[in-house]
């Protein structure tokens, strides 16, 4: 077990940061989203966000939105999602976070949604929407602490309640870097350092820098800081934008690759 | 006041509803907001400042009103209406957006944003901000903005931005998922004016104290009329804020509330906004609460001809009254809101709005089974021009 672990000890090893892809689970259809991943896991993916779909996706831009949109036309759910965790696990050891709003949780059952998510092969979780006053109601019932928490750090995030909101979580963290939906533009690297050198100071969790990077110079800047950096609107918008064509596994592949080598020190 | 019903609780909780579900980064912008409003709403200054703006500005106490016609006219019940229609802009929005945007004043923020249906709570918060000199913009569906026209038109006037939302079925849901996404990117200088008790903590005490001089009053002046409580209170429920302002001072009496959802074009079809009549709890826009949803915890696309019901979830206090049966919850349908919109216009010369026409219509069936003891007090929480445009073109097909 503890994938995740292994997985930054084995980075740390090599020098490099991690990669954390997220995509909307069932985009743009079952078969398709799992060949994508498939792809992107051969082209050096280290953590795998796989994103729950929701009807009213609160913290999203329009690129997410609209992914989660599609997969939900092709009918994925909870079930789906836990799945698809149970077919990437079959052929891949990367460590899979579930991503998710509270309410399909919620609806699933969360002491159900545990022992399903391990059994399935997930190795974490991300509920967007539940904060550390609300997640009792959650963890309270899991029989168990195998599954890590993935907690989020915001830039309005004062620096005790960073420390409180660390001390509740396992695995990495997840720095938000900056205000504003997912996709927004405007990467501030400056800022970002900061917030990492403050959260660094009261935590050993391992820091993964997201929202709004999108391309892989910004990768390179991040990894200079971080200990990982997410992906997931450029990752969304590649498959929209060749929703129609026979090689989108391999283009999201190709993609991945590329940010996968920003992550590598002295790459140029 | 008595204590008995002491919700919510320090975090917000109404028994199992309530709470705080939102991303990190709006958490402490509402452990903020939560601050301030215990600080600066107890302070005199504040309740001085906003008492002053709802009698000279609103022009509160709005009246209480024996419909007498209506009340022979269904040889039952007495029925007494609030006239929230008579505040200033036309509803009862108004008592929370001043209470909001002056908090907003005292915390330093000097942009607003609102989420509106009806465009009541959005035409409220334009005008607020007008008053106040703040910049406000507005998130509406672009379905709500066809269909309450005329509202858009006022919050222009009044100098706001009406941003039109196309997500989902363009209805107020989806406003409310649109302002939330951009208040995340404005949290800082920013101030949201949620106009119903949804939300999360601190959203829905704090419009529902900021509503309750609705029922403070009418509990004076049906006091004074009577001198006796009454039977019965009615108000329309979509997230609830008239209706909680209402009841909320007479939650310990022993009062019949009956809040009463949109049934749209039955609740036997997939068509309702009834909520708390047919749908499961669940978590949307960042409190526990009934809501429409799948088996899968997708949320449905409610459906009302009135669009400030036109919503798929409930305040969690209603959540809360339902449970502990204090109050219950009926469902009228788009029909026969339409007759309740009719025989208020032709017996009392009052036009309603259609959200409020659902009160009417359950006041009608509610009084004829009541004697002539009985004293229901109606919540008529708005003004029916907004919906001129959709009852005229319901009225002309039928001609």
């Amino acid at each position: 077990m503890d994938r995740l672990k292994k997985t930054f000890d084995r980075l740390a090893e090599k020098g490099e940061k991690a990669l954390v892809g997220f995509v909307s689970a069932g985009d743009p259809d079952m078969e398709t989203s799992l060949e994508i991943i498939r792809n992107m896991c051969e082209a050096g993916l280290d953590i795998l966000e796989l994103g729950v779909p929701f009807s009213d996706p609160t913290a999203d831009g329009p690129v997410i939105q609209r992914s989660s949109a599609r997969a939900l036309e092709k009918g994925i759910t909870l079930e789906t999602v836990l799945e698809m965790t149970r077919r990437i696990r079959e052929y891949s050891d990367i460590p899979i976070i579930l991503f998710s709003y509270y309410n399909p949780v919620f609806a699933f059952g969360a002491r159900q949604f545990y022992t399903f998510a391990l059994e399935k092969g997930a190795d974490g979780v991300l509920i967007v929407d539940l904060p550390p006053e609300e997640s009792d109601e959650m963890t309270g019932v899991w029989e168990g602490n195998e599954l890590s928490l993935i907690r989020l750090i915001a830039p309005t995030t004062p620096v005790e309640r960073m420390k409180t909101i660390s001390d509740s979580a396992s695995g990495f963290l997840y720095m938000v870097s900056k205000t504003g939906v997912t996709g927004s533009d405007g990467l501030d690297t400056s800022a970002i350092e900061s917030y990492v050198k403050t959260l660094r100071s009261v935590t050993h969790l391992p820091i993964c820098v997201g929202f709004g990077i999108s391309t892989p110079e910004d990768v390179r800047a991040i990894s200079k800081m971080a200990d990982g950096i997410v992906i997931g609107s450029a990752f969304e918008r590649l498959i929209e934008n060749h929703l129609e064509d026979d090689d989108l596994p391999e283009l999201l592949g190709k993609q991945t690759r590329l940010f996968k080598n920003a992550t590598r020190k002295g790459y140029v | 006041m008595s204590t008995e019903h002491a919700y919510p609780d320090l975090k917000g909780h109404f028994g199992p509803y309530g709470g705080r579900y939102v991303g990190e980064t709006l958490m402490p912008a509402i452990l903020e907001l939560e601050e301030a409003y215990h600080t600066y709403a107890k302070e005199p200054a504040f309740i001085s400042e906003l008492g002053t703006l709802l009698s000279r500005y609103v022009g509160r106490p709005t009246p209480l009103y024996h419909a007498k016609r209506l009340s022979d006219h269904l040889k039952g019940a007495a029925i007494y209406l609030k006239r929230e229609d008579l505040a200033h802009t036309g509803a009862h929005k108004i008592n929370n957006t001043l209470g909001q945007a002056l908090l907003a004043r005292y915390m330093g923020k000097k942009k607003l944003i609102a989420e509106t249906g009806a465009g009541q709570h959005g035409v409220a918060t334009a005008t607020t901000a007008a008053l106040f000199g703040m910049a406000c913009k507005i998130f509406m569906g672009v379905e709500d903005i066809k269909r309450q026209a005329p509202n858009v038109k006022r919050m222009e006037l009044l100098g706001a931005t009406v941003v039109p939302v196309d997500s989902g079925t363009g209805t107020l849901k989806d406003a409310m998922n649109e302002a939330m996404r951009y208040w995340v990117g404005a949290v800082e200088d920013t101030f949201y004016i949620i106009g119903s008790v949804a939300g999360p903590h601190p959203y829905p005490v704090m419009v529902r104290d900021f509503q309750k001089i609705i029922g403070i009053e009418a509990r004076d002046q049906i006091l004074e009329i009577t001198g006796k409580l009454p039977t019965t209170l009615i108000a329309c429920v979509g997230g609830g804020s008239n209706a909680m302002g209402l009841f909320y001072p007479f939650i310990d009496d022993d009062v019949e509330m009956i809040g009463v959802e949109a049934a749209g074009l039955g609740i036997d079809t997939d068509k309702h906004a009834a909520t708390l009549g047919m749908g499961s709890i669940g978590v949307l826009h960042g409190s526990k609460s009934y809501v429409l949803q799948d088996k899968f915890g997708q949320i449905m696309e409610a459906h009302s001809i009135s669009a400030g019901l036109d919503y798929p979830g409930v305040g969690p206090e209603h959540a809360l009254l339902k449970d502990i049966k204090r109050a219950t919850y009926v469902s009228i349908t788009d029909k026969e809101a339409l007759e309740g919109f009719r025989i208020l216009c032709t017996l009392e010369g009052i036009i309603p709005a259609l959200e409020s026409s659902h009160a009417i219509a359950c006041a009608v069936s509610t009084a004829k089974e009541r004697s002539s003891e009985d004293v229901i007090i109606v919540n008529l929480s708005g003004r029916g021009d907004k919906d001129l445009g959709t009852v005229f073109s319901i009225f002309d097909s039928k001609k």
